[in-house]
């Protein structure tokens, strides 16, 4: 399908819109101290427990996102619309909002007390719950459109010939939402890995335990500059490349 | 980085211009040529910490000189000094720390001025339900204390306060900002922090209790005017002015020092 000719000119300014910051971005790389910055002990640290995070997060995402996918699918009516609104909410929260709402629940004066919010207060685990909430979404959304798309013909065969419902999952559904789990799975690794908002309200910022890379840029930014472009390069290269590597754009069931 | 000596030579006619229009004009002059000529703006980048006392004193300065807007911007004042050195239009610049004021020293216009001083506070949640008398509280390992990363202005005086305290602070979190600390303090996160005095004032739901030589770690806020000035000899004049009696009056009733 190739559209009009005046869509091209448009096209180009929104690749320009897209392009321009990331040029920007490398412009402003020191070339010959890049290694150095980005193998810093603070960049390295930041960077590992980002991955460590977001690999987790991505996990929780799968595992609990995936079943959320299937009951919102099986919902009829109007409240499909109203629980799809609600788990797809991280999406549109401005991320400090996001941040206090968690606070709200999971901090030591938040909805499930002291003792939780306690352990939970200034820990990994809170970075993995901000990223895990964030992410979230991304997972609903790609299985929830899938499972849309079939018919269900395999799973009602697959039950005529006696397959019980777990059977029927594990062996039917699942294998046929492969492409839609990963894209799933990547799109969450990405947010995960990007999240900052939600982390600096809820979990706080230091080195090793809840200093993300994108904290990590954010305090670089003011004292180091060039250690917060080097590491932004950085970031921005692990994302282009989980992208590129996994993501496939969905595509309609046959 | 280096934009060659044009800027250099530019800055520099700015100065000389200013320095004479300075020399040679009063207030009235000023304010003559901004009524020749309409409302004049003038553009004051300050510190988010500021926020509460620039905008009367701003005001006093706009009744003192009639023709005269002054846009305030606040931020923290690594960013606004970023901004100035990416050449945003500010004319007047005040920031939290001398640092910070160093880092624009190639568009200062004159000398900047110290026009207050801050010194750093322990914060605690209203009520202190963990019973914080003191600094050496926060090396105690059942405490959750947070205080602003080093590489920040209110983190490096902490810093340099606990080496004169000798005590070794374990915090949970090293924020990025002051607004970081006090917001994990009044939501109880955490049962103690470390902020600026004027910081307690401006936030709700906490309380201070004193460190004992804080007076020690002094802050200094400073002004100054900056080189592109719409109108020559405005920005000076506002540098002078938060210097004066009035904005020392607005400053020392929130808390400031005043130099």
């Amino acid at each position: 399908m190739t559209g009009p000719r005046w869509l091209a000119p448009l096209a180009a300014l929104g690749g320009l819109l897209v392009l321009l910051p990331l040029i920007g971005l490398v412009s402003r790389v020191e070339w010959p101290r890049f290694w150095e910055l980005v193998t810093s002990e603070a960049s390295l640290t930041a960077l590992g427990l980002s991955l460590r995070t977001a690999g987790t997060a991505t996990l929780v995402v799968l595992a609990l996102g995936v079943p959320l996918a299937f009951v919102l699918h099986s919902l009829r009516g109007p409240m499909r619309g109203i629980v799809r609104a609600l788990v797809l909410t991280p999406l549109v929260l401005p991320p400090v909002v996001g941040g206090l709402a968690l606070l709200y629940a999971f901090g030591r004066r938040g909805l499930l007390g002291e003792q939780v919010g306690g352990s939970v207060a200034f820990s990994t685990l809170a970075v993995v719950i901000a990223q895990a909430f964030v992410a979230m979404p991304f997972m609903v959304v790609a299985v929830e459109s899938a499972l849309a798309a079939r018919s269900g013909r395999h799973e009602a065969i697959a039950g005529t010939l006696g397959a019980s419902r777990t059977r029927i999952l594990l062996r039917v559904t699942l294998p046929a939402l492969g492409p839609a789990l990963a894209t799933g799975a990547v799109l969450a690794f990405a947010r995960a890995l990007g999240e900052f908002g939600a982390t600096l309200t809820f979990a706080g910022s230091l080195a090793g335990v809840t200093r993300t890379a994108p904290l990590e840029i954010y305090l670089a930014r003011e004292a180091d500059p060039a250690s917060a472009a080097a590491l932004s390069l950085v970031l921005v290269l692990v994302a282009i490349s989980v992208v590129a590597l996994a993501y496939r754009p969905l595509r309609r069931a046959p | 980085m280096s934009r060659g000596p044009g800027i250099a030579i530019a800055a520099l006619g700015i100065a000389i211009i200013g320095a004479v229009i300075w020399a040679s004009s009063t207030r009235d002059a000023v304010d003559a040529r901004a009524h020749a000529e309409g409302r004049v703006e003038l553009t004051v980048f300050a510190a988010a910490s500021l926020a509460d006392v620039m905008e009367p004193i701003a005001e006093a300065f706009e009744s003192a000189h009639g023709a005269v807007d002054v846009r305030l911007t606040y931020g923290g004042s690594s960013d606004l000094a970023a901004q100035i050195a990416e050449g945003a239009p500010a004319e007047v610049f005040v920031s939290a720390d001398e640092a910070q004021m160093a880092a624009v020293a190639d568009h200062v216009s004159g000398d900047a001025a110290v026009v207050a001083t801050n010194t750093l506070t322990l914060v605690v949640p209203a009520g202190n339900p963990a019973g914080v008398r003191g600094l050496e509280d926060l090396a105690s390992p059942g405490l959750v204390s947070v205080i602003c990363a080093p590489q920040v202005p209110c983190g490096a005086g902490t810093a340099e306060l606990a080496t004169l305290a000798g005590v070794t602070l374990t915090p949970a979190s090293e924020e990025q900002s002051v607004t970081g600390v006090l917001g994990k303090v009044a939501s109880g996160q955490a049962d103690a922090g470390i902020v600026y005095v004027t910081d307690i004032a401006r936030a709700e739901g906490v309380e201070a209790v004193e460190i004992d030589g804080a007076d020690a770690v002094v802050n200094h806020y400073m002004a100054a005017a900056l080189t592109g000035a719409r109108e020559p000899g405005l920005p000076a004049l506002f540098v002078e002015f938060l210097t004066g009696p009035e904005a020392r009056e607005v400053l020392a009733a929130a808390g400031f020092g005043t130099p």
